[in-house]
């Protein structure tokens, strides 16, 4: 029992770090909002080159053959630089689920390109009928029925939806499912569904935490700064109590996160429960940022201009997106009360 | 990351687990609060002693089993999971014990240990006196040294079980030309020394334990001095951090609140009773919080068994376990209805179990052990760097 992260999984987490910070800066994410397609390329291909499309990519596909817990840790700094190309639904999601679907073509014809960040891999989501990253993607993952499907970008038609957050791609997606594109049905398309869904929520969850720090991070320094009455506002204690408040809630999340983590890399029984536990914490984490962020900044936080409404907008649709705060809040709920999912009281585990 | 015990931790949950259910006393001990539950829960450390049990991670030459913190977790675990009475000398083992560890001399820790660790000697806290509480530095009771003594005047309050108690630990003034952090000295004093009048208070509980404590020209061997003399603000803090937090609130104890909270949530809605649909949400939500207390414990612990040290992060920690333990009984009174206002062994209030006094008594969490709101500052200014002035 030793509940840490290595050396190495935290030296993987500065390096990812560094690099978002000098190529994903706040003018990056900001100046995506008004390209065409919002996505970038040539952006796309140096996060490839650091091995992020492939982290969960075996080796012979040309991957890293890491698992969620090495991931976890990418994507809490994806969350922190506001970073919204398709790192979930491709990386975090889409590759362990061709991986695993028990389809050994689609597996070797997709995966190297995922690694090489060559190719994008948008999701359905089984609470949603929005799909993240439609328009950008070169194969969607779609259910229709008791089927999965596998469906070329050119046999879906695709109807982009504008979200409330700049940053996010949104789109209506129909297509006629054909059975060759079928990967998987009833009980084994449910699984992989239910599995897509726990990485996703997982990965959405890391990133909440990393939006949830950046947003600390800037009202710490917002209120250190800006004086009223003679002193900075950071020193009266009706301001520091609530960024405090956002700081005890992001711990304890933390902690859901990580362990969910380690629950989905070993598919551990009560991996659904823990998913949506770390889903409901860091959502409510990342929210409870953005609102008192709003507020500790007063009328310059309302304003476009300000960076804030960056993460405060990335809290607001990844709170929304894998499964919101009500529905895993809900499995949860079903999972103590009506025998749902199976849970377990870590380390305590009473007898029945 | 690994998650699993190992053998040996197993095997150490499986003894501690059979020795826990052959000894737990089967019917449950009157409040330590009053003075006959109070014997009563010092057989029980007695027995506990016996049994290789009562400090688990302590040395074993001071009464310990030399076992690491992880093993104090399982047994924690073990210890709730089996019922097992609350530990009446708290106070001593889990803040005065560690404190001594880390500073004392040989000769106190072989003096003061080994009977604390089986409650011969139970132990109170003066701290807090009726000018100084969340503003601690103010302490104004002093200990004059004369030849081979301290001589102590002033008042103590709020001392838990202080009516009850043998022993007390806590700042007094040694230099009387001092202010705020200086000039303080940690001294031990034992309770039936003359010139030392002890007055219990009534608390929300209706038990008379509380105490505040009046000293009178108390005389006081120079040899009870904890560190160094006027240095006992930090003698106080070095280990006022994570260890104090962490032993005096094992998670296993909210697990086990949390789990019997949906129990009575069940039950509740089997029986048929109204029960308001947002408590179904709020139930969840304690356990969940339980859990996230238990991993984010069994993260320290890791942390600190990899060499690592806790410093500020300890108040995060306070934060949320008196919070936690406050809604977890406000929940389950709002689970109760109206039978939640019956005390007990009235007729008409059914089984409400410990509930009602698990609330009163939860509500002191946020109050005592530095009110949440220093702890918040705490937060804001030395882990978050917000400014102090």
């Amino acid at each position: 029992m030793e509940f840490r992260f290595t050396e190495d999984q935290r030296l993987l987490q500065e390096t990812v770090r560094d690099f978002l910070a000098g190529e994903c800066t706040v003018d990056f994410v900001r100046g995506q909002w008004e390209t065409e397609t919002g996505r970038s390329p040539e952006f796309w291909a140096s996060l490839a080159e650091i091995g992020v499309p492939g982290l969960l990519i075996p080796e012979e596909h040309g991957g890293l053959g890491m698992t969620e817990i090495d991931l976890v840790l990418v994507m809490v700094e994806v969350g922190r630089a506001g970073l919204a190309e398709p790192v979930t639904p491709t990386a975090a999601v889409a590759a362990p689920l061709l991986r695993d679907c028990g389809n050994d073509a689609l597996a070797k014809e997709w995966l190297p390109k995922i690694a090489a960040g060559e190719a994008i891999v948008a999701v359905a989501q089984p609470t949603s009928p929005l799909v993240p990253e439609a328009e950008c993607a070169d194969l969607l993952i779609l259910r229709s029925g008791d089927g999965l499907y596998a469906v070329p970008a050119a046999d879906a038609r695709i109807t982009p939806q504008k979200s409330n957050d700049p940053s996010q791609k949104l789109a209506t997606v129909e297509f006629d499912p054909q059975p060759e594109q079928r990967i998987a049905s009833g009980a084994d398309a449910d699984r992989l569904e239910t599995a897509a869904l726990d990485r996703g929520a997982l990965a959405c969850a890391a990133q909440q935490l990393g939006a949830c720090e950046q947003l600390i991070q800037m009202s710490v320094d917002y209120t250190s700064e800006r004086k009223q009455f003679g002193v900075p506002i950071g020193s009266f204690q009706a301001v520091k109590h609530q960024v405090a408040d956002i700081k005890v809630a992001l711990e304890y999340a933390r902690s859901h996160v990580e362990r969910a983590a380690h629950s989905v890399a070993h598919d551990v029984p009560s991996r659904s429960v823990d998913v949506s536990m770390a889903k409901i914490s860091a959502g409510e984490a990342a929210l409870q940022g953005a609102s008192t962020s709003l507020q500790v900044h007063g009328a310059l936080g309302y304003t476009w201009e300000q960076d804030l409404h960056v993460w405060m907008r990335r809290a607001w649709t990844l709170d929304l997106a894998w499964g919101e705060t009500a529905w895993h809040r809900e499995r949860l709920a079903e999972a103590l009360f009506e025998g749902g999912s199976p849970a377990s009281s870590f380390g305590f585990e009473p007898a029945a | 990351m690994d998650l699993k015990y190992t053998a040996e931790q197993e095997a150490f949950r499986k003894e501690a687990r059979a020795w826990l259910e052959a000894n737990v006393p089967s019917e449950k001990l009157a409040s330590f609060d009053t003075k006959e539950g109070f014997e009563q829960h010092r057989e029980w450390e007695k027995k506990l002693q016996a049994g290789g049990y009562a400090m688990v991670p302590w040395p074993v030459e001071y009464g310990g089993r030399g076992a690491n913190l992880l093993e104090w977790l399982i047994f924690e675990e073990e210890y709730y999971r089996a019922g097992a009475p609350a530990r009446v000398n708290q106070n001593g083992i889990f803040l005065l014990g560690p404190t001594i560890m880390d500073v004392g001399t040989p000769e106190q820790k072989a003096r003061f240990l080994p009977k604390m660790a089986s409650s011969e000697e139970v132990w109170a806290q003066g701290w807090s006196e009726p000018n100084a509480g969340s503003d601690m530095a103010n302490i104004q009771a002093t200990a004059i040294k004369d030849g081979d003594h301290f001589v102590i005047n002033g008042q103590k309050t709020w001392a838990s079980r202080g009516a009850f108690a043998h022993w007390l630990f806590g700042m007094f003034r040694s230099d009387p030309d001092s202010t705020r952090h200086k000039g303080l000295t940690f001294i031990l004093v034992p309770l039936d020394t003359p010139g030392i009048t002890v007055r219990p208070i009534e608390k929300l509980n209706n038990k008379k334990a509380f105490a505040e404590v009046f000293f009178d020209d108390a005389r006081v061997p120079v040899e009870y001095q904890l560190g160094e003399e006027g240095k006992g603000w930090d003698v106080a803090m070095a280990t006022a951090g994570f260890e104090r937090g962490l032993m005096l609130r094992s998670p296993a104890r909210f697990q086990d609140t949390a789990r019997k909270l949906v129990e009575l949530y069940k039950e509740t809605v089997a029986s048929g009773a109204y029960v308001a649909p947002e408590l179904r949400r709020t139930v969840a939500q304690c356990w969940m919080d339980a859990e996230a207390y238990a991993l984010n414990t069994y993260q320290t612990v890791a942390h600190l068994m990899g060499g690592g040290k806790i410093g500020a992060e300890a108040s995060v920690n306070k934060i949320f376990w008196s919070e936690l333990d406050t809604k977890m009984h406000e929940t389950a009174l709002k689970l109760l209805g109206h039978r939640a206002e019956l005390l007990p062994g009235s007729s008409a209030a059914g089984d409400v179990g410990e509930w009602l006094d698990g609330y009163i008594f939860a509500l002191a969490g946020p109050i005592y052990a530095g009110t949440n709101e220093i702890q918040r500052n705490i937060i804001a200014e030395r882990i978050l760097g917000m400014p102090r002035k």
